[in-house]
């Protein structure tokens, strides 16, 4: 299960990446967004995959999931969540300032 | 020993003082005054806490009453507790700066709040001894910082910002993984049992990958070779805020490689001491590069910037007593000495409308005390005995030279003589000459903006004269450094865990 989770983790940061690499402005912000959904994956994967209850007492399972990776990912989530609706806003803002999402024009420092 | 609730306090200060001041948007004068006020008892407490553990070792708080390694840990060594203070008196400077610079516009688009949440992060990251905790608090940091630099939304803030939050996103993202990776590896995130576990299982290769992926996070965060970021977002923003991140933000991450460097991978010191050591040269020599060619105010001063942050890491490179010793005398001076220079940088430009040398020049017959001040901070930079710059500067040279890295401390003495030369070029051109400036100049003034550059200028020496006091608390801070047991003993205690069944 944890490879096949892998290459999931792996496709995901490819695609990131590559829309990372290009030049408008909304694919990187989309790039970053797959990156952060495939590290919020990596983060499960890495407390381990397991079938079992929840570790809570009162449950008589024989294996407990790890609780933790999950409260990981949780706060990670909302991280993301917020510096992603904070990029998307001021990218609206400096296209509507600049009038340009390219970042290959946003490199010139002479047209203040 | 109990928990140490006065912990806490440095964080959540400036939380619940940014939070009530957003209630009173439109009264700018109960923003300034909760904000100066948050400073000082910020302040107050780092001194306290000083004093708690010099006398008593480390103070610990186990948030919600959960013991480590099970609980979020806040610890507060001694380099923790001179990081804090040093936060505050820089953020207390600049907010005094603030009041007399930034326009209304953005004190009523919530200013005094966002540096409120920026302290706040960068007091978490100091203070907190749990590694996801500190990404949090990096996190916090960061987004008072996004905020900060857009604030007011001229061209050239957008175009920086989006670049400036595009590669902390990507850092970011590299820490969760190598969070990630720790997690699945040792199965913690506490620092102190972190290391407990690393020194069982030994520092193998997988390890110092992961290590230097850990690395590679905090060289972004700290500008510690990989820099390239920096110049462009710390010179769009108005200058107090552009002083509170030269002076804070990159120290953050210092903290993190000398924190995580010396107490969880410290037993490959060949390998990941060797790195730190090769690229605190070359951000030396880069940055010096940058600094010496440059001909505008505030390219010169970020360069110095990167620099200093070489600079420190060169004194924890050597990784011994002297060169840690060094290390931390620079890093406190290193705050101190950078806000100034942003701080005078600011004030010149603000004069003469411009930031480029060759257009001005003899500005001291209208500024002296402005012209003096900016001499003597341009030889605290450069480390010229007696101020603050020197005694670190000392430690460190030696201490590189002990432990065998000769290249690296001549390296770090011969860009000392480029900063000199870069800094000593902005005086000259700047307050030396004909006096050949406008009346508009003439008109401005500029005395409450000199008060907290004058603070600063008298830490500095201050700093310098008085280094035998500080030694104290400094040796107490290195101790913890070299030797980790301290940290873990503190931390972990009697718990069954801390001896390693």
């Amino acid at each position: 299960m944890e490879t096949y989770m892998s290459i999931v983790i792996g496709i995901l940061f490819t695609v990131g990446t590559y829309l990372i690499l290009s030049k408008t402005l909304l694919r990187i912000i989309l790039g970053t967004s797959i990156i952060g959904h495939g590290v919020n994956l990596l983060i499960l994967t890495m407390g381990g995959l397991k079938k079992g209850g929840a570790p809570l007492l009162g449950f008589n399972e024989l294996s407990l999931n790890d609780p933790l990776p999950q409260a990981l990912l949780l706060t990670a989530i909302v991280i993301n969540f917020a510096t992603t609706a904070l990029f998307l806003v001021l990218s609206y803002r400096a296209y509507k300032v600049l009038g340009k999402d390219d970042v290959e024009q946003l490199k010139d420092h002479d047209d203040e | 020993m109990m928990n140490n609730n006065l912990i806490i306090l440095p964080i959540i200060i400036p939380i619940i003082s940014g939070i009530v001041m957003i209630f009173f948007r439109n009264y700018i004068k109960v923003h300034r005054f909760i904000s100066i006020l948050a400073t000082v008892l910020i302040g107050l407490i780092a001194i306290l806490l000083l004093e708690q553990i010099r006398a008593t070792g480390i103070q610990i708080l186990y948030l919600g009453g959960w013991e480590a390694p099970f609980g979020i840990t806040l610890v507060a060594d001694m380099l923790s507790a001179l990081l804090v203070l040093v936060t505050a008196v820089v953020t207390f400077c600049c907010l005094w700066y603030a009041f007399f610079s930034i326009d209304e516009q953005r004190e009523k688009h919530y200013f005094y709040p966002l540096t409120s949440f920026l302290t706040a992060g960068v007091n978490g990251s100091f203070l907190t001894g749990d590694i996801f905790n500190m990404f949090v608090c990096f996190e916090v940091m960061l987004v008072a910082s996004y905020v900060l630099i857009a604030l007011g939304g001229t061209k050239i803030q957008l175009r920086e910002s989006i670049k400036y939050i595009l590669i902390n996103m990507i850092s970011s993202f590299l820490f969760l993984i190598a969070v990630a990776y720790l997690y699945g590896m040792l199965g913690t995130l506490n620092l102190a049992h972190l290391s407990v576990r690393v020194a069982e299982v030994g520092q193998g290769g997988l390890m110092t990958a992961v290590a230097f992926l850990l690395l590679i996070v905090f060289c972004l965060k700290a500008a510690l070779f990989l820099f390239f970021w920096l110049p462009g977002p710390y010179s769009a923003p108005p200058t107090a805020i552009a002083a509170l991140f030269g002076a804070l933000l990159t120290k953050v991450g210092i903290y993190a490689i000398i924190r995580v460097f010396s107490l969880v991978f410290y037993h490959q010191p060949g390998v990941t001491h060797l790195v730190l050591g090769i690229l605190a040269a070359v951000s030396m020599v880069l940055g010096a590069m940058g600094a010496v060619a440059y001909w505008d105010i505030k390219s010169i001063i970020t360069y110095n910037v990167v620099v200093g942050v070489g600079f420190v890491l060169a004194g924890f490179a050597a990784f011994s007593e002297t060169g840690m010793t060094g290390s931390i005398y620079y890093l406190i001076h290193d705050m101190i000495v950078k806000a100034l220079l942003f701080l005078l940088g600011g004030t010149i430009i603000y004069l003469t409308g411009t930031g480029k040398l060759k257009d001005m020049s003899g500005l001291i017959r209208l500024q002296p005390h402005l012209g003096w001040m900016f001499f003597i901070a341009a030889l605290s930079v450069s480390g010229i005995p007696p101020l603050s710059g020197f005694v670190g500067k000392i430690f460190i040279t030696e201490g590189t030279f002990q432990s065998g890295y000769f290249w690296l401390g001549a390296i770090g003495l011969i860009t000392s003589l480029m900063v000199l030369y870069s800094v000593i070029k902005v005086f000259m051109n700047v307050f030396w000459g004909y006096t050949d400036i406008k009346e508009v100049t003439e008109n401005k003034t500029i005395k409450g903006l000199l008060m907290p550059i004058g603070v600063l200028t008298f830490i500095t020496i201050g700093l310098g004269l008085g280094a035998e006091l500080m030694h104290e608390y400094v040796d107490l801070a290195v101790a913890v450094l070299l030797d980790s047991s301290i940290y873990i003993d503190a931390v972990l205690r009697d718990n069954l865990i801390g001896q390693g069944v």
